[in-house]
């Protein structure tokens, strides 16, 4: 037998990266951290030691005492905790609709309010600010806002489609900004009539979570967590699409229908992230940019990464809401907004260069 | 094996296909030429499933429209002339994608897949690529690597729109090599093409389209004549034939 034959053929490594441990670990311990430090951070120092221990009180079978008094208890688990899930939800959430759209739609700049959600709810919320503050519960201005979005997106999807399927995206868009810009006009003519709840609508429209509790993390969570589920089973799906509709579909992909649920999915729970934080603008954009700068274009890593970050992210957005300004609150989407402008502005920097 | 009876391709009012039938026989090399608009791309597009038409397209005996999209992409591959190939996907990434009619909608590749991406990959000696980004390839290596995506779909069928399209010289015949190739194992190769000469050399069977309707369709030696290409595509040209097959030159009025 000669050298050559006894040579072993040495197989390319053929396989798509994924999250990657090295990121996967970065980004859990970036969450974790950043949920610690919402928990810890406030007027009132409980004490970090204090704050895991009465955190693992609550695990079955570890047996570990409660350290905390019925007040720091009652501050932790009902005052900050709710806030911190909330922000952690919302901003998963925000992230991960803006990676999606940004695959959909194939347009780095997209964010989560593209087709319309920001617009609707703005309306329907402002509505119910000035229809319904006094008849209405405190369940009134995230319905009307919720009602709002998935109206406003359902016309857009509608408005859209009436051109065919071959320049839909394009259309979507561009029935998306329509959407937006007639939401606006109607939004600001009623407003300019109640001046008195200019200051309501306002804080409602920036954002936040200072008045959240419990039952907003109930309500939204099931929409969140079905919608996440839905596009992080398409991470891969959104890879075939980035090669463009024919390439996809000359793969056995139906375009439409996996642009549709993927759409609705991440309108469902946009809407539902919208209809208890209000407005905040750029975690949408920043977040899964970041990813892709600093770990990988594959939506594969894109996507679920953006969750995780998206989620710490909001959750120290929101700390700085509530310590810069200490005792008064700044409005998350300013903070938000505040950091998402120049990195905006980075981003079609590198984005035109890559051209 | 890939045959069309009377197939119509439509853009609202305009007919791009007028009635074209064809047949496309297993491990045979068809080229559809033709002066621009004669609709080409609408006819390979049609075959790929990717417009609507009507008529019959039939793949491997199959009627088209009774197999699903997956199903289809399980037997035609199809490369369009400008391929979308995102720069920070690794050419293994890239040519996993061929794998997706094999994968259920919301699944991942298994060992089977990608063993199929690295046969694929060693067919085209793009092995040592197979961790580099996309975006640092050349235009001919690029190439490579969409065929590799193509040939990892392990269909029957290749369907190629102007495949040689932006290379130089030896780029062009390098990848009509690496196509022919492919088509000696047994691959259903259609391709359009803008350059006569490279169908004269490589295709064994050429289909002239004008205005959507098909002028003359044989072996290249019968339909490639000095008067067909003057009255389809308003060119002087001279037609040279020797062993390896026609040549066709342009020649100054």
């Amino acid at each position: 037998m000669t050298i050559a034959a006894k040579r072993v053929e040495v197989a390319p490594r053929v396989e798509a990266r994924g999250v990657g441990l090295r990121a996967g670990f970065v980004t859990v311990a970036f969450l974790l951290i950043a949920l610690g430090v919402g928990l810890a951070v406030g007027p009132a120092d409980l004490g970090f030691g204090a704050i895991v221990h009465s955190t693992l009180s609550y695990i079955p079978f570890l047996h570990v005492h409660q350290p905390l008094g019925t007040q720091d208890h009652a501050l932790l688990w009902q005052i900050r905790a709710p806030r911190v899930a909330l922000g952690a939800l919302v901003g998963g959430m925000l992230a991960i609709a803006g990676a999606s759209y940004q695959g959909v739609f194939r347009t780095p700049l997209c964010d989560p309010y593209l087709l319309g959600v920001a617009g609707g709810a703005g309306l329907g919320a402002t509505l119910a600010i000035i229809y319904a503050s006094t008849s209405g519960t405190t369940w009134t201005v995230p319905l009307a806002s919720f009602g709002g979005a998935i109206a406003a997106v359902v016309v857009t999807y509608a408005l859209g489609r009436s051109v065919g399927a071959t320049h839909m995206t394009g259309a979507l868009v561009l029935a998306g900004v329509t959407m937006a810009t007639f939401t606006a006009a109607v939004q600001t003519f009623v407003q300019q009539r109640h001046p008195q709840q200019l200051q309501n609508i306002y804080s409602w429209l920036l954002g936040g979570f200072s008045t959240a509790t419990w039952h907003d993390v109930e309500i939204c969570a099931p929409y969140i967590a079905a919608s996440s589920l839905v596009l992080l089973l398409h991470r891969r799906v959104f890879d075939v699409l980035s090669l463009g509709d024919d390439e996809a579909a000359s793969l056995g992909v139906d375009v439409a229908r996996a642009r549709l649920t993927i759409v609705v999915a991440a309108t469902l729970g946009t809407a539902a992230a919208v209809s208890v934080s209000g407005l905040i603008a750029f975690v949408g954009i920043i977040v899964p940019h970041t990813i892709r700068l600093l770990v990988s274009t594959s939506y594969r890593a894109v996507i679920p990464l953006s969750l995780l970050t998206g989620a710490g992210f909001l959750v120290l957005a929101d700390v700085a809401a509530r310590t810069v300004v200490s005792p008064a609150e700044e409005p998350i989407g300013v903070i938000t907004a505040f950091l998402g402008a120049p990195f905006f502005a980075i981003v079609l920097r590198t984005s035109r260069r890559t051209r | 094996m890939i045959e069309t009876h009377d197939l119509w391709v439509r853009f609202g009012p305009v007919a791009a296909v007028r009635g074209l039938s064809l047949r496309a026989e297993s491990g045979g090399w068809t080229a559809l030429i033709g002066p621009n608009g004669a609709g080409k791309t609408s006819a390979l597009r049609a075959l790929a499933g990717l417009v609507p038409f009507d008529g019959e397209v039939r793949v491997e005996q199959q009627d088209v429209r009774r197999l699903g999209r997956r199903a289809l992409a399980r037997l035609v591959a199809f490369v369009p002339q400008k391929p979308e190939t995102p720069p920070e996907l690794t050419v293994a990434e890239y040519v996993l994608l061929g794998r997706t009619p094999h994968i259920s909608y919301l699944g991942g590749e298994g060992k089977r897949d990608r063993e199929a991406a690295a046969r694929a990959l060693r067919r085209l000696d793009l092995e040592e690529f197979a961790q580099r980004p996309l975006g640092s390839l050349s235009g001919g290596e690029l190439q490579r690597a969409v065929l590799a995506r193509a040939l990892a779909q392990e269909a029957r069928v290749l369907l190629l729109d102007e495949p040689t399209t932006s290379l130089d010289l030896g780029r062009q015949q390098l990848v009509l090599e690496l196509v022919d190739e492919l088509r000696c194992d047994g691959l259903t190769v259609v391709t359009t093409m803008h350059d006569l000469t490279l169908a004269g050399q490589y295709a064994e069977h050429v289909v002239l389209l004008d205005a959507g309707s098909v002028v003359a369709e044989g072996p290249a030696v019968e339909v490639l004549s000095a008067t067909t290409v003057a009255a389809h595509y308003g060119a002087n040209v001279r037609v040279i034939e020797d062993a390896s097959g026609v040549f066709v030159v342009p020649v100054r009025r």
